[in-house]
């Protein structure tokens, strides 16, 4: 087990608060690419 | 060969395809690697584990100054050569840099409580910072409000502009003004300043992941740009006919 010591709180909030934030951004940036690369697609067929 | 050549939208969907997976395969294992590495770094003496805070917020920080570097760049092309996928890079790049700011004010508020005993103070460069991530929020809104594509990067591209200002304060705040509690650069290479290379190395592959990271990043929002303005190019020519 890795020892934090009295700052274990403050390390874990800092990598957790960045995490969450990491993981929104590729999540939004992967998400908002499958839709327009579908949304594209459908319009090239119809078309 | 000319670099102009990748503002063809074909020939960038082509090579940055191409580049993408390498790009992410090396942006995760260098990401993964900097911070587990800074993670298992030994407490500091006087910072005790708080050091590990570093491994996120120096990275964190320099990417939010160097994106909207790019983004400037990427704005002086478009205003200059009018080259549609430089404006489009600039647009896609603006809520990476965001994000990163974010992290860097988060992760420095949250160091600073337990080491400067507040979460916040007006120091030259927390203000700077703060600026810069208005700038950011206020570029991405700008690109939102106006609806003729074109004239939303020509508005953005000078805001880029003006907010390269507090970019180039947020870097050099702590040497323009002797004062405030922000200390001076991590990577000094001054005698006696310099980094312990137990820190120094891990601090260095995060910093090369997460440029990584923004590139991937980059690259897959740049794509994700091109493909809507084709999208809106296809239904536009549907209406007319």
């Amino acid at each position: 087990m890795i020892e934090l010591g009295k700052y274990a709180v403050t390390v874990w909030m800092a990598y957790g608060v960045s995490a969450i934030l990491l993981v929104g951004l590729i999540w939004h940036t992967v998400a908002a690419n499958a839709r327009a690369r579908r949304e594209l697609k459908k319009q090239e067929d119809h078309g | 060969m000319s670099i102009w050549e990748y503002a063809n939208p074909v020939k960038f969907m082509r090579v940055s395809g191409a580049m993408l997976p390498w790009t992410v395969a090396a942006a995760v294992l260098c990401c993964v690697a900097g911070v587990v590495w800074g993670f298992l770094t030994p407490l500091d003496y006087k910072q005790g584990a708080t050091v590990k805070i570093l491994f996120l917020h120096v990275p964190a920080a320099m990417m939010a100054i160097n994106i909207w570097v790019m983004m400037l760049v990427a704005s002086l092309i478009w205003l200059i050569r009018r080259h549609h996928v430089s404006a489009l890079a600039a647009k896609a790049a603006a809520p990476v840099g965001a994000v990163m700011t974010l992290i860097a004010l988060a992760t420095g508020a949250i160091w600073g409580q337990p080491m400067w005993g507040s979460w916040w103070e007006w120091d030259p460069r927390l203000t700077s910072f703060l600026i810069l991530f208005l700038f950011y929020v206020g570029y991405i809104a700008l690109w939102s409000a106006v609806e003729d594509p074109d004239s939303a990067a020509d508005l953005t591209g000078v805001l880029c502009l003006v907010g390269s200002v507090f970019a180039l304060l947020s870097r050099y705040a702590v040497l323009f003004w002797n004062q405030g509690l922000h200390q001076g650069a991590s990577l000094s290479v001054a005698p006696g300043e310099r980094m312990s290379a137990i820190y120094r190395y891990p601090l260095y592959l995060s910093m090369l992941g997460f440029f990584l990271l923004f590139l991937a990043l980059l690259l897959i929002r740049t794509r994700t740009e091109i493909r809507k303005r084709r999208l809106a190019a296809l239904i536009a020519r549907e209406m007319r006919t």
